[in-house]
């Protein structure tokens, strides 16, 4: 029987102990004397959150697929057990084994959002790993990160051995074969690392220095090793049909936050928008083939039990077959009870139809996500969605019996005026007026225009990098004026208005367009007490001020500027495919109002052609 | 309507899933087995699936019950084994029986009386490592059994209150592997065995926390036809 890391004691004491007992259903047990190399794959928060991240079940899937190889998972103790763990001195164990992560040959970590980071500090810290890299010794683990928040990795540098920048399915067979070899060689740390740095895509942070200017701005940053490239070329998959996904991911004893089948459908997006990370990061937009998705589906139904399949992708719409499969996934699996979701489609009467065949119409809501109120601001983020649209599809969706409406905006954007603002009560309220124009019987009592701001944050590899964002009393300034405008609507009793936090996404703001710098300020907040700083019961804002206070850095140097054409951004070493000029040729255009067609209409030459791949080469095929 | 009873077997590290996600354990590994159990009508279809006595999170057991409605007959050595297929270490099928088709068979509220091992642990920390009962707890234990009246705190999720447990231990007494337990179960009289443990500590003058026990559900019994008491998988058909 396993044995597991925590006593009867602990696990009778915390909560859900199911968290860190693994033995879950489709969770790989392997002998660790006939494998070459132990494999700690974390995602850096609870448990919940951890499984339901598709990204790490195909990695998960496609390392286990070796021999050589034993990947397990590890995630964020909780707050209850993470004392405990300190107080004991218990050190971090991965789920599978619930041997030490420390003994480990890799620990990978999956950083998705800015607000992880200082968890990533914990599970080093717990693991008994040296925080900073370049303490760590021969037997430490290789410490590698990967995901979106690694397309500018350099806030985490210090903390990290290695960074994957790219899809994951594409050079980890590499990096182990180095390891391998490296150790055949009696190889020490720093030898490997070398070796690593010269596969393409991977990124090894301490062969690297940046030079400052007197402003604060980057100089120079040089490669100080001779293994180390000047610039890291993203990896992409090509044939996303070809490739590894799981085919029976592991099914969790405890509900999770994603508790069904994700099938994703396609990588990347077509549409440009602006603000939009991933649909630049993910370029070219690459297709799965429908019958492999198909088989799939049936498959990871049958080997999972679960009752719920949901398709992902940035923008569903777009996918050419889409028609098909949800067709043919109504029609497989209706019948057995097995929910279908499909987020991210545009409303139309095809989505309308197909969504009156998977949910219930008198629960379930409709999503738009316009992201600005005004047309003119809309161009200006590239969102190709008129006022027209949204109201016809709302039309519609009343029609067919919906009265609940989501909305969501953002404020802070580049050029946005009070007018901008207002233009987003104004249009709730044209949604419900379009429901209180049908005749009453048509009608189902009220309606409800659920509205949701989030307030902008410039992101690397968009055409708003250079953009500068406000202050928290200038967020809450602009949320009150949207607050304020919805006083004034006709159907103000059935609108309503949240607006998410401003401290946070100041901070979000630092993090994602940081240097080097910031590696102690993670380090001192971390020290005070920050951990899980994306649950908004956890969050302190407190400490984090005090944090730049303590380690004297500028968060107003980071938020409050907007970017010079010819500033050197420290993720400029990472070459994504798409050019920092099509970039900044697209802020230009911002600027101006005016809008970019998406990939299928017409090809803006946004650079990333070169990797000769999807949507680029769809029509030549 | 065909309804029949599954018996399984809990153990291992599978003690710390509490009841809710044993159902959803279930629920999940009926699909698996391609079990051709019944469903729901109406818009969300959910399995028809009845577990009899929720059992506590650390507690093990070798007589656990949840009763379905089939949608076809399945052979019953068939459904054991494709369902043991697809069960995880410490989950094991053990039985699968027909029972009658109404309601008064339901496994919820036949439950009559469960049956306990408990084991004395050197520590709390594990429910591996047990140590023999003191010799003196015998006699101490005729005494505790012996009371006119055996008074406890019953709390639940709304109150407190005293009772008088007596009457729903049926058999407590040492034997070989631990103390063994006989108490009434259900939703009619339903007593659980730290209840009585606690109580027995503090009667010999020991302070609870200190004397960690493990808990082990034996098996779960309804009143057979002569008031005795069967095991839910042995209730003969009418």
């Amino acid at each position: 029987m396993r044995k597991l890391a925590l006593n009867d004691e602990i696990l009778l004491k915390i909560e859900k102990p199911a968290r860190y007992i693994g033995n879950e259903v489709n969770s790989v047990m392997k002998d660790p004397e006939k494998v070459d190399i132990r494999f700690a794959m974390c995602f850096p928060d609870v448990y919940e959150i951890g499984m339901s991240h598709l990204g790490i079940q195909i990695l998960y899937d496609m390392f286990n697929r070796r021999d050589d190889v034993w990947c397990e998972r590890v995630y964020s103790p909780w707050i209850d057990l993470d004392k405990i763990m300190r107080e004991e001195h218990i050190p971090l164990f991965a789920l599978e084994s619930q041997d030490p992560i420390k003994e480990f040959d890799f620990l990978g970590i999956t950083i998705q959002y800015e607000m992880c980071y200082t968890n990533i500090l914990q599970i080093l810290d717990l693991s008994g790993i040296p925080l900073s890299a370049c303490d760590r010794r021969d037997t430490d683990p290789i410490v590698i990160g990967g995901g979106p928040c690694t397309y500018n990795p350099e806030p985490l540098a210090e903390f990290f051995d290695l960074f994957y920048i790219g899809d994951g399915e594409t050079v980890y067979d590499q990096l182990l074969e180095a390891y391998k070899e490296n150790r055949k060689n009696n190889g020490a740390r720093k030898g490997f690392l070398e070796k690593a740095a010269k596969i393409e895509g991977i990124y090894v942070p301490g062969f690297y220095d940046t030079a400052y200017k007197e402003d604060g701005t980057i100089a120079a940053f040089t490669p100080v090793n001779p293994h180390a490239k000047a610039t890291i070329q993203k990896q992409m998959v090509k044939n996303l049909t070809d490739t590894y996904y799981p085919k029976a991911p592991v099914v969790p004893f405890i509900k999770v936050t994603q508790d069904r089948i994700v099938l994703e459908i396609q990588r990347g997006c077509i549409r440009g928008c602006r603000f939009c990370q991933a649909g630049m990061l993910y370029r070219p937009t690459r297709e799965r083939n429908v019958e492999m998705l198909k088989k799939y589906a049936c498959q990871m139904l049958k080997n999972t039990g679960h009752e719920e399949i949901s398709l992902s992708s940035l923008s569903s719409s777009d996918y050419s077959q889409l028609k098909e499969l949800v067709t043919f996934l109504i029609e497989e699996f209706k019948g057995d009870g097995i929910n279908i979701s499909l987020p991210s489609l545009r409303i139309d009467a095809f989505s309308l139809d197909v969504m009156g065949k998977v949910q219930d119409i008198r629960k379930s809501s409709l999503t738009f996500a316009p992201e600005a109120g005004s047309q003119r601001m809309r161009d200006v983020i590239n969102k190709g969605l008129t006022e027209e649209i949204i109201l016809d599809g709302a039309g519609q969706a009343f029609e067919g019996g919906w009265n609940k409406v989501k909305l969501y905006f953002m404020l802070g954007l580049p050029t946005e005026t009070q007018e901008d603002m207002k233009e987003i009560p104004r249009l709730a309220d044209q949604i419900a007026r379009r429901y209180y124009e049908l005749p009453k019987e048509k009608r189902n009592g009220k309606c409800q225009i659920t509205t949701s701001t989030s307030f902008f944050i410039p992101k690397p590899f968009t055409p708003f990098q250079w953009a500068r964002m406000y202050n928290n009393d200038e967020y809450i300034a602009r949320a009150a004026i949207v607050k304020h405008e919805f006083n004034e609507q006709l159907n103000r009793k059935s609108l309503k208005y949240h607006w998410h936090d401003a401290e946070v996404t100041v901070l979000e703001g630092v993090f994602a367009r940081g240097d080097r710098k910031l590696s102690k300020v993670i380090r001192e907040a971390y020290r005070l007490g920050c951990l899980y700083d994306s649950w908004t019961e956890n969050f302190d804002n407190e400490k984090w001020m005090k944090a730049f206070e303590n380690t004297g850095i500028e968060i107003g140097f980071y938020n409050l500027r907007e970017r010079r054409a010819d500033e050197i951004f420290p993720w400029d070493f990472i070459d994504i495919g798409v050019t920092k000029e099509f970039l900044y040729q697209e802020w230009q255009r911002a600027k101006k109002g005016e809008v970019t067609p998406n990939c299928r209409v017409k090809c803006s030459g946004c650079g990333v052609m070169k990797y000769k791949g999807g949507v680029c080469v769809e029509s030549k095929n | 309507m065909l309804k029949a009873r599954i018996k399984f077997r809990k153990y291992g590290v599978m003690r710390f899933i509490g009841h809710l996600d044993v159902m959803r354990f279930f629920q999940k590994a009926m699909r698996r087995a391609n079990i051709p159990i019944a469903f729901t009508g109406g818009y969300s279809p959910h399995m028809i699936m009845s577990f009899a006595q929720p059992l506590g999170v650390g507690v093990t057991s070798d007589g656990e019950y949840l009763d379905i409605e089939l949608k076809e007959d399945i052979k019953f050595t068939e459904a054991v084994r494709r369902l043991n297929e697809v069960m995880v270490e410490g989950m094991e099928v053990i039985n699968f029986v027909r029972i009658p088709d109404d309601k008064k068979s339901s496994g919820m509220t036949i439950v009559a009386a469960a049956r306990y091992r408990v084991t004395l642990l050197e520590s709390a920390k594990s429910a591996d490592i047990t140590r023999a009962f003191p010799s003196s707890w015998q006699t101490k234990l005729e005494e505790f059994m012996g009371q006119e009246s055996i008074v406890v705190l019953k709390r639940t999720k709304r109150s407190e209150m005293e009772a008088d447990i007596k009457p729903m231990i049926y058999q407590m007494e040492f034997r070989e592997e631990g103390i063994h337990l006989f108490l009434a179960a259900g939703s009619e009289h339903n007593l659980k065995p730290d209840l009585v443990m606690e109580s027995f500590v503090k009667f010999i003058g020991e302070n609870p926390e200190s004397v960690p026990f493990h808990y082990h559900r034996i098996d779960v019994y309804a009143r057979g036809p002569k008031g005795t008491f069967v095991p839910l998988d042995e209730l003969k058909l009418p």
